[in-house]
């Protein structure tokens, strides 16, 4: 080193005055231009073929059954989701008993409900008549004709909840599990309940665990909303369904359909975003920045002339 | 500095024995500590300090033996001859007169200062808000940190953590604080802050069951200084005889490598 450094020859001084030659990356910009072209030839394809109907497409993407299959689609999403939720805290509480047959009883639940297919429990939902015609639940006097009461809306929040009340109980029980038990006993060593230590101390630090999984979730009961089609709830695909049925028009209402999920499945995908900034509080010093905050920032801090220059 | 004796003792321990499996680890402790009193339990790692402190509000369970605190048996209710083991709500209704301060501060890391420190009165003993928060932000101002009230946990260091402990533990009004290694945790230059905290809380007059490893501080405070070995209470005595003249050949050896690496550091 010292050797180098007391050097004062005419290499030495000249190091500033080199010309740097950046590394070529042939094979990156053969990549790009082979993903340039197939994507081209795709979208060439999508804006040529007739067969992909754009123009019904762009009629029927505000058609009103549509809004209402959207309607449901979202209600149903809801509605399944929050019972989900419910049962999962339900079952992950009681998969963590002290007693080994309520803790028995939860594992059978989620292995059943998640050892069969969702579709295949929506079926039976819809087919309760034919196992119990008449619903009693024991109670004298209670006398309800499933036929009735069992209508495709009800098999399918049921089947739908029922299932996702399993995955649920899985997500939520990694959550708990993740506090740190130090919490617990702190809790209790100040005299706070069990019941009160799991509802103010426990569970909101799970949440951390358990938000992204459920947003992740959430997202995926969207998309599952479309099996119940097969019971004829009229929700988005099964809306698309009958519109097509008439008019032969199927591609064209698929795309209408899948377009719809894919507007709503990102707007879900922000909202998760900002529910997971919000369950993060305490757990970092800082907050990072939102990608709007961080473009602000951006704009702010780079002067478009400085960017233009583009030396450094 | 003599143990002031006084009519009940505020704890009460006969033979406590506690095993996990087939691991023994307190074999019979008998200690009393009487009111006002601040007793310093020392010891190498494994010797059932922490476990003891922790059986003191029932944290764990004991196997053998009664603990009694505050004339009452810590986790069962005695009817005539048969001990009633009590449910875990009645369990945390007696617990309120024991404070404990742990070697991880287990602040609740989602609340920020106030409302960790005001969390156990309002959920347990039902206080209105203002009340409690004028006491937990006139606790603040004693362990010196009222202008960390907004902060949360994780934005303070573990000296300032672990004095929000100490007040999160003295927002219940407790006649007993347990101490399980409160210094342990953190950097040596943060020890001290800590210490004088627990050193005025001492000079109030509170009774005290403090795990530590910090002699300096057993020596000065402590009226009385206990040293476990292998689940025994090998010897005990006022603080400074102990620690400045130990007698039992078990204590010498421990002090002398505790005192050693004090020296060293």
């Amino acid at each position: 080193m010292t050797a180098v450094s007391t050097r004062n020859g005419p290499e030495a001084k000249a190091a500033d005055s080199y010309t740097v030659v950046k590394a070529k990356h042939p094979g990156r910009w053969l990549s790009a231009a082979a993903i340039i072209v197939v994507a081209a030839l795709l979208l060439h394809s999508v804006f040529t073929n007739p067969n992909f109907g754009w123009d019904v497409v762009g009629l029927y993407l505000r058609d009103v059954s549509i809004g209402r299959g959207i309607l449901v689609t979202l209600g149903l999403t809801a509605i399944s989701m929050a019972i989900g939720i419910v049962l999962g805290v339900i079952f992950a509480v009681m998969r963590l008993s002290a007693n080994p047959v309520v803790r028995t009883a939860a594992f059978a639940y989620v292995n059943f409900f998640r050892g069969t297919p969702v579709l295949v429990q929506l079926l039976f939902w819809f087919n309760l008549a034919a196992l119990y015609p008449v619903i009693t639940l024991g109670i004298p006097g209670l006398h309800l004709d499933a036929n009735q009461l069992i209508t495709p809306m009800t098999a399918a929040i049921l089947g739908l909840g029922l299932n996702q009340g399993a995955y649920m109980s899985e997500i939520v029980r990694a959550g708990i599990l993740s506090v740190d038990h130090g919490q617990t006993e702190a809790a209790e060593a100040l005299g706070i309940t069990r019941m009160q230590t799991m509802r103010r101390i426990v569970l909101p630090q799970a949440m951390r665990v358990i938000i992204p999984p459920t947003g992740n979730e959430t997202i995926g009961m969207l998309k599952t909303t479309a099996l119940v089609s097969v019971i004829s709830v009229p929700e988005l695909l099964y809306s698309a369904q009958i519109i097509y049925a008439r008019s032969f028009e199927t591609i064209p209402l698929l795309i209408v359909a899948s377009l719809w999920y894919l507007l709503i499945t990102s707007i879900l995908t922000i909202g998760q975003y900002y529910l997971e900034r919000r369950f993060a509080r305490g757990n970092q010093r800082n907050l990072p920045p939102t990608p709007w905050q961080k473009l602000r920032r951006f704009i702010a801090t780079h002067d478009a002339l400085a960017l233009k220059g583009g030396t450094r | 500095m003599t143990a002031p004796v006084l009519a009940e003792p505020m704890v009460n321990a006969d033979s406590i024995c506690k095993n996990y499996g087939s691991n023994e680890v307190l074999k019979g402790i008998d200690l009393k500590v009487y009111p006002g009193e601040v007793v310093c339990l020392i010891g190498p790692s494994g010797s059932g300090k922490s476990t003891f402190l922790r059986c003191i509000n029932h944290l764990e369970t004991v196997d053998g033996g009664r603990m009694w605190v505050n004339g009452k048996i810590v986790g069962y209710d005695l009817k005539g001859s048969k001990l009633y083991e009590q449910s875990h709500n009645d369990v945390c209704r007696s617990r309120t007169e024991v404070g404990m301060v742990f070697q991880q501060f287990n602040l609740f890391p989602h609340m920020t200062v106030l409302e960790n420190l005001i969390e156990a009165p309002r959920l347990v003993r039902k206080e209105k808000k203002a009340t409690a928060v004028a006491r937990a932000k006139s606790l603040l101002e004693k362990v010196g940190l009222s202008d960390k009230a907004d902060a949360y946990p994780r934005q303070l260091s573990g000296g300032q953590q672990q004095r929000v402990a100490i007040a999160r533990a003295l927002c219940m009004e407790p006649r007993l604080m347990l101490f399980d290694e409160p210094t342990s945790a953190l950097d040596p230059e943060l020890v001290g802050e800590v210490l004088k905290v627990m050193k005025d809380l001492a000079n109030s007059g509170m009774t005290m069951v403090v795990v530590t490893h910090e002699m300096n501080f057993a020596r000065d405070v402590a009226d009385r200084v206990v040293f476990m070995a292998d689940g025994y209470v090998v010897e005990q005595g006022p603080a400074r005889d102990v620690i400045t003249n130990p007698q039992n050949d078990r204590t010498k050896a421990f002090l002398a490598s505790v005192l050693s690496e004090t020296a060293a550091s």
